[in-house]
């Protein structure tokens, strides 16, 4: 279900590293705990996050959520389909939905993200609770 | 991104933990339907089934369910009841036959909202009020002190859960299951009589904007009422509904909602509600100062408005007024019917012109909203 190529925040993001860019998404948890997508808020290119660092929002009928920056580093690209089909992030959370791609500013960082098994195991924890 | 961050816009301190709540008799059919339940007022309820958007939508083209059991019901009787009711509200009560309904407000001595309600005239000196759940407690409180003397104030609360069904196949629905002559009932008239095989008081009433029944039964009836409408409405696809679909049907058919968009710090006429504010009726609880204010000109108003610029206004966002800061977002969410982002919010008088523009703060940036005529949905005419 997670792909296994990602890594993963404790906030429900992932990021999919390949060299030192990272794109950066919600997960399927993320999106099913939201409901329907209705608006995305994304940064622009050339902003620049620490880890944590809240990027932008997305909001369902009911609610509005900050998205956190798993990793610190630069926005290269953003994702422009999600303004006018939000509802992406629904359908294909891991893949079209990805939301901006962002130049990897410490690579040490990556350490602190969980694999895709202890992502699984995390929300298994979560929705027990 | 969720956990503390996740704010629910249609009502303050909600919290996921139900463990204190109250429950009202349809509690266990909601859990079956697999509904996300919050805490409301101290109620667990519904927030949503299928989800706010195909839930509001069914009530727009289909029809809808709601549990609303959490409201409250206060009955007057005794020879001074209507003359109590005159006193403490600003319609007049005197000019409902029995069986007719109307909406109306309890009001401070600074014609201010205690709550807004529903007032069911039963008899001629018996009447019974549908109040908002949030104030069900104060209301009753409210309702004894103020009472003439030789008003008997019931708090019947308890004695009824109220299912709600709402959209324009509803009568469709209804109309089998029910002795009770449902497609002559004009709207804000009520009946009492058997319904689904039990005692019911049905009124066509609403608050989403569509034709649609309120159905008051003993909460020992309520799930086998609920069944008999699920039933009934199957092949018209009938929806069980939550709060988020019964706040952006609200919304968009402009209803005001209290504790947001009316309360004790805004008066009847600020409220854009002189329509239930009868001067004429005699004196009420706040007649003097509401007279004085419209005599001298309200000095803000509540309005709608659409956003023009990308972005959802939600409850209590700031507003700009030329760059100012003035005031906040009443009710604000998108309106899944209308396909655009709504809200209330009150302006001063000579800017409430449709067409106006002003900013809402989204996140610490100034986002451009234009004031609209409302209600912002009307349903369509049936021939």
């Amino acid at each position: 279900m997670y792909p296994k190529e990602n890594l993963y925040s404790k906030d429900h993001e992932w990021i999919d590293v390949k060299g030192d860019i990272g794109a950066v998404g919600i997960t399927d948890f993320a999106q099913h705990e939201l409901g329907d997508v209705v608006y995305v808020d994304l940064p622009e290119v050339g902003d620049r996050f620490e880890q944590g660092d809240p990027f932008g929002s997305v909001e369902s009928v009911k609610a509005v959520s900050e998205i956190f920056s798993p990793i610190s580093g630069e926005v290269l690209e953003v994702n422009a389909a999600l303004s006018d089909a939000p509802e992406l992030i629904n359908q294909s959370p891991h893949e079209k939905a990805w939301m901006i791609k962002m130049r990897i500013g410490n690579a040490d960082e990556l350490k602190s993200l969980l694999s895709a098994e202890d992502y699984e195991e995390y929300i298994k924890e979560q929705s027990s609770s | 991104m969720l956990g503390s961050q996740c704010l629910f816009v249609i009502s303050k301190g909600l919290m996921m933990n139900a463990a204190a709540s109250r429950k009202t008799a349809l509690n266990a059919i909601h859990r079956q339907l697999g509904a996300r339940m919050i805490e409301f007022v101290g109620w667990d309820m519904p927030v949503q089934y299928a989800g706010p958007l195909p839930e509001h939508l069914a009530v727009r083209t289909r029809a809808g369910i709601f549990d609303v059991s959490h409201m409250g019901e206060i009955e007057f009787r005794g020879p001074a009841a209507l003359e109590s009711i005159q006193h403490m509200t600003c319609n007049d009560a005197s000019r409902l036959a029995v069986g007719q309904i109307q909406y109306s407000a309890i009001t401070t001595p600074q014609g201010t909202f205690v709550d807004d309600i529903l007032v069911h005239r039963m008899g001629e000196n018996h009447l019974f009020c549908c109040v908002n759940a949030s104030n069900q407690v104060k209301d009753y409180e409210w309702f004894k002190a103020h009472a003439r003397p030789n008003t008997d104030v019931i708090d019947r609360s308890h004695d009824f859960c109220q299912i709600a069904v709402q959209g324009p196949r509803a009568i469709e629905i209804l109309r089998p299951l029910t002795a009770i002559q449902i497609t002559a009932m004009r709207y804000y008239w009520f009946s009492q009589g058997e319904f689904a095989g039990v005692n019911a008081i049905v009124s066509r009433t609403g608050y989403t904007g569509e034709d649609g029944f309120e159905i008051y039964v003993d909460p020992r009836h309520a799930e086998a009422v609920w069944m008999r409408i699920m039933e009934s409405g199957r092949p018209h696809e009938i929806q069980p509904a939550g709060l988020a679909a019964r706040n952006t049907l609200r919304l968009e058919a402009k209803m005001a909602l209290y504790g947001n968009d009316i309360d004790d710090t805004t008066t009847v006429l600020e409220a854009d509600l002189a329509w239930i504010c009868r001067f004429d009726k005699g004196d009420f609880n706040g007649r003097q100062p509401l007279l004085k204010q419209r005599e001298e000109g309200v000095k803000r108003r509540l309005v709608g408005f659409d956003m023009v610029e990308r972005g959802i206004a939600r409850d209590h966002y700031p507003i700009l007024l030329d760059g100012k800061p003035a005031g906040f977002v009443t009710s604000g969410s998108p309106a899944p019917f209308l396909q655009k982002n709504i809200g209330l919010t009150y302006l001063p008088s000579d800017r409430c012109a449709p067409g106006t523009e002003f900013d809402v703060v989204i996140r610490d940036k100034p986002v451009k909203a234009r004031v609209v005529p409302t209600p912002f949905y009307k349903r369509p005419k049936t021939a």
